[in-house]
């Protein structure tokens, strides 16, 4: 109205007051004209906070969404989901701390006919083990929640640090509460295990929900005894490259300059001392010509391969990452240091993952001949070190403290440094202002941290952490797993985390217990939660053979499975320790679940026995991965069964048929639910598979 | 009143500013000192890695003359589809005529088609298609399972970690990247001889069952993994819905 009248009153204006009226006159000349202006003004200034409403991206990508689905077949099912609810979406969970709005434009996210969409942001979500609903968005992808701009809700801004998470780190959400690995997380479970394998927790404490701090596993040698087992010029040598001695050796880089590495090596050298014991005279050395095939032959029957690599002529590693690669041993060690470690490996280090062969001397000097020919002229060419001066061997005392050499190896006369390095509990929520960034580098903590551990000296000379040898792979994972350490993942509630298997420390007792140490069973093999996993789980051995089969093995190990690599190594065990041995798995390592002497080793009706043939070779189909009759059948997976009657119990067979998962978690044997008639005739199918001596021999 | 018209007028125009976005594409600046005819895949290609993810193994291409000599110094351009993206995207071939890549695949699973462009020294511009797959959480569920259960048997290729089994079967599996057979299978079909085994769908008892083994998820994921490397690729028989 009163518009109107202002209108009014602009249309009545004279014409002629003025031939070149100013802008600020036409407007305002008036009273009445300048209160109408304003009333105009007041008006549009009014209508922005609607209008800037009505053309808000999200409406603008709920139509979108709209037009996109109009034509399709399950239009009507869409529009009716999106009408149910339309506006602005909002995901809330007190619990978890989550106000999510971002299916206000992800519309489709939730619908299961849209696979097909693939246009952002539209498309349904992948198929994952939880819901939108039940935690959110930003749980996992990060971003800011409640924001209903594109870019407040991705990016990082003045007021929110935490851009969209890229997906290539998109596992290390799910760390957050699952502390367990996960079939689905191969990237997380890669970057945990190099967190304790790469030994960054020996430096960076990292603390588990649970208040237990994560433990490396990369056991690095004391050197203490150090200048029994190698010479000060390996030291220097590898201390300016470890990778250029051995390209698996885990030990960084510290960009030592020339003089640094020289006083270290001379330091640790003139620190050490010597072990009884350590190392043989040379005197005592039997003359054995070296016979390198024989000690091939060797090294190959002891099995050495299943633990310990060796590069071959086309660059490629080939062997297991238990022991330290053996390359370039020969430049290494010591002569007679090798022949003590391998007559006992415990005398060095009681607590090595080496078991203890019990080699007979012509056994050590083959061995002892044939690593020592692992060499490489170059490595050790042309370091060429002076004696050692009182001043170097302080210096090197000096930068063995300050680069923290304690805080994975034993050093006489070091304390092993505490809170050597940062903690890294939250790391995964670092505030951003408290980083510095490199010039021209994103501002997003993945960025930081992968770029800290791709090359941590690029912040800045002077800081020690060194030069780690990492695939792009590894520091992806190493990201992505310390990215999971997030505020979340210290404060979530406890129902809804997953933790991790606890940790045993397992030790068998008794005279067994220590053979068990010596030989290092534990390497390989799994007791009650502690082990390896290189070989079977041991923990029900007891219920699962028969005591004639387990001592026979223990004396001789033959192969179960020809097409494995990896086997068990003969150990030269005595006949009483064997029998030690035997006698303590067979009456310890029991399951609770059945008697292991319940059912007949022998005696079953040959009616039983045809059934249980018929069901092996067509109900079952059993030869598609087991053999029976090694003429006939070929299957290569599971063990050979041609001697399993002496070899296993009836009670076993029966309950590992009924429920293989149980009887041996993680086992790829099929659960075939078998009835209770066909479990029985197949146990005394298997129970005739004796074997004979000959046969096994010819093979 | 002109501070507040001024006012209104900057901030409208700040709208329509903040409105258009521009994404210029990076100009690659290096000068080439070589030129060759053809673009030839030396490694890296048909890989499969995670969504998001950097692949294992770097793509690398070689660039040859006419004689199929390589040529040092020659100009290649990385290009690709939404959400791929290249370390370096463009770069010059080294002596040995090669120039390599790190390639991080887009965040949704499936095929991942791209480019490879050099120029001859008469500015024709040679290309390379190449190709490869991202997997999803399902998928990646799937190749878990795959590597653990079934590779022994279905994948015929031996590797020093593990003996194929494929040759000593009397009736021979297919293996999963076989398209046309496992293509025509419906999911139903590859559910059930999954969890029944194959005498489910009158198929060989050698293949034995996993449905008391393996979880639902556990099949599904399978499934989408057996579906997502198969050759030639495999498209769902959906609804066809009418484009507009």
């Amino acid at each position: 109205m009163v518009l109107g009248v202002a209108m009014e009153k602009l249309a009545l204006q004279p014409s002629y007051q003025s031939s070149k009226p100013s802008l600020w006159h036409t407007l305002f000349g008036e009273p009445v004209r300048t209160f109408g202006v304003v009333s105009l003004l007041l008006l549009i200034s009014l209508a922005i906070a609607p209008a800037k409403n009505h053309f808000s991206e999200w409406r603008h990508y709920q139509k979108k969404y709209l037009a996109l689905i109009q034509n399709r077949g399950d239009a009507l099912t869409l529009q009716r989901h999106f009408y149910q609810h339309d506006g602005i979406q909002q995901i809330w969970l007190p619990q978890l701390g989550v106000v999510d709005r971002c299916t206000t434009c992800h519309v489709g996210l939730k619908e299961a006919s849209v696979g097909d969409v693939s246009t952002q942001p539209f498309r349904r979500h992948p198929a994952i083990p939880h819901t939108v609903d039940q935690f959110g968005c930003v749980m996992c992808h990060r971003g800011q929640g409640p924001a209903t701009t594109v870019e407040e809700a991705h990016s990082s801004t003045l007021a929110w640090e935490q851009p969209i998470l890229p997906a290539r780190y998109v596992q290390s959400s799910c760390g957050q509460c699952h502390r367990a690995p996960l079939t689905g997380t191969p990237q997380l479970n890669l970057g945990r295990n190099l967190l304790s394998r790469y030994g960054c927790v020996h430096c960076h404490t990292i603390k588990l929900p649970d208040g237990s701090a994560m433990k490396p596993t990369d056991d690095p040698p004391s050197l203490e005894h150090i200048a029994d087992k190698t010479t000060r010029e390996w030291i220097y040598a590898w201390l300016k490259d470890p990778q250029a001695y051995a390209v698996t050796a885990t030990m960084p880089n510290f960009k030592l300059s020339d003089p640094d590495a020289r006083d270290i090596s001379a330091f640790l050298i003139a620190n050490s001392t010597p072990l009884p014991g350590d190392t043989e005279a040379v005197a005592e050395t039997r003359a054995v010509a070296p016979d390198p095939a024989a000690g091939a032959s060797l090294y190959g029957e002891s099995f050495c391969a299943s633990c310990h690599a060796v590069q071959n002529a086309a660059g490629n590693v080939v062997g297991g990452d238990v022991g330290p690669e053996l390359t370039r041993v020969g430049n290494k060690v010591k002569p007679e240091w090798l022949r003590a470690w391998l007559r006992n490996p415990r005398v060095y280090d009681s607590g090595t993952a080496m078991p203890h062969y019990r080699f007979t001397d012509p056994q050590v000097s083959l061995l002892t001949g044939f690593l020592g020919s692992k060499t490489d002229s170059d490595l050790l060419a042309n370091v060429h070190l002076d004696a050692a001066t009182p001043e170097q061997i302080a210096h090197g005392k000096l930068l063995v403290t300050e680069y923290g050499c304690a805080s994975c190896h034993e050093i006489n006369g070091v304390k092993k440094p505490d809170n050597f390095a940062p903690e890294l509990t939250r790391i995964g929520n670092k505030p951003l202002t408290q980083i510095l960034f490199l010039p021209g580098m994103t501002h997003a903590l993945p960025d930081y941290i992968a770029a800290k551990i791709r090359q941590p000296r690029s912040f800045g000379a002077a800081l020690k952490m060194p030069q780690f040898s990492l695939a792009p792979a590894q520091i992806d994972a190493l990201t992505t797993a310390l990215l999971a350490l997030t505020d979340h993942s210290q404060d979530l509630p406890r129902a809804l985390t997953v933790p991790a298997k606890p940790v045993s420390n397992y030790h068998p007792a008794g005279k067994a217990g220590q053979l068990m140490s010596d030989l290092a069973c534990f390497s390989c093999h799994a007791i009650n939660g502690r082990g390896g996993d290189m070989a079977p789980d041991l923990t029900w051995e007891g219920s699962s053979v028969q005591r004639p089969w387990l001592l026979a093995f223990l004396k001789n190990p033959g192969t179960l499975r020809p097409a494995l690599i990896r086997r068990m190594p003969r150990f030269n065990l005595s006949d009483s320790d064997a029998a030690e041995l035997t006698d303590y798995i067979i009456t310890v390592y029991q399951t609770p679940a059945f008697d292991r002497d319940s059912m007949s080793a022998g005696s079953y009706p040959p009616a039983q026995v045809e059934q249980g043939k018929q069901l092996f070779y067509s109900k079952y189909a059993c030869q598609s991965c087991h053999i029976v009759d090694t003429k006939a059948d070929k299957g290569y997976i599971g063990p050979t069964l041609t001697q399993v009657g002496s070899r296993l119990t009836a009670a076993w067979i029966y309950h590992y048929l009924r429920d293989p998962q149980t009887m041996r978690p993680g086992t790829i044997e099929p659960n075939r639910n078998m009835n209770d008639g066909d479990a029985r005739a197949l146990t005394a199918f298997l129970m005739t598979q004796k074997g004979s001596g000959k046969q096994e021999a010819k093979k | 009143m002109i501070s507040h018209w001024r006012t209104l007028f900057a901030f409208s125009l700040l709208l329509v500013i903040a409105g258009c976005t521009s994404n210029s594409a990076p100009v690659s600046n290096l000068k080439p000192t070589g030129f060759g005819s053809a673009l030839v895949e030396s490694s890296g290609g048909k890989q499969i890695g995670p969504t998001g993810m950097v692949l294992a193994d770097p793509l690398v291409v070689q660039v040859n003359d006419e004689q199929g000599t390589a040529v040092a110094g020659a100009l290649v351009e990385f290009s690709g589809p939404a959400g791929v993206s290249f370390d370096p995207p463009s770069g010059l071939t080294d002596s040995s005529g090669q120039l390599s890549t790190n390639v991080a695949l887009g965040g949704m699973a499936g095929r991942y088609q791209f480019t490879a462009r050099t120029s001859t020294k008469a500015g024709k511009s040679v290309e390379l298609k190449i190709e490869e797959i991202a997997m999803g959480y399902q998928q990646q569920v799937g190749f878990q399972l795959d590597k653990k259960y079934c590779a022994r048997c279905h994948n015929p290729e031996s590797t020093p970690e593990r003996v194929s089994n494929y040759d000593n079967l009397e009736v021979k599996p297919h293996p999963f990247v076989e398209g046309d057979t496992l293509n025509k299978m419906s999911d139903a079909d590859l559910t059930a001889i999954i969890s029944h085994g194959g005498p489910a769908l009158g198929k060989s008892a050698l293949m034995p069952p996993y449905g008391y083994t393996l979880s639902k998820t556990e099949i599904e994921g399978l499934i989408a993994y057996i579906r997502l490397i198969s050759d030639p690729p495999y498209h769902a028989a959906g609804t066809v819905y009418a484009q507009k």
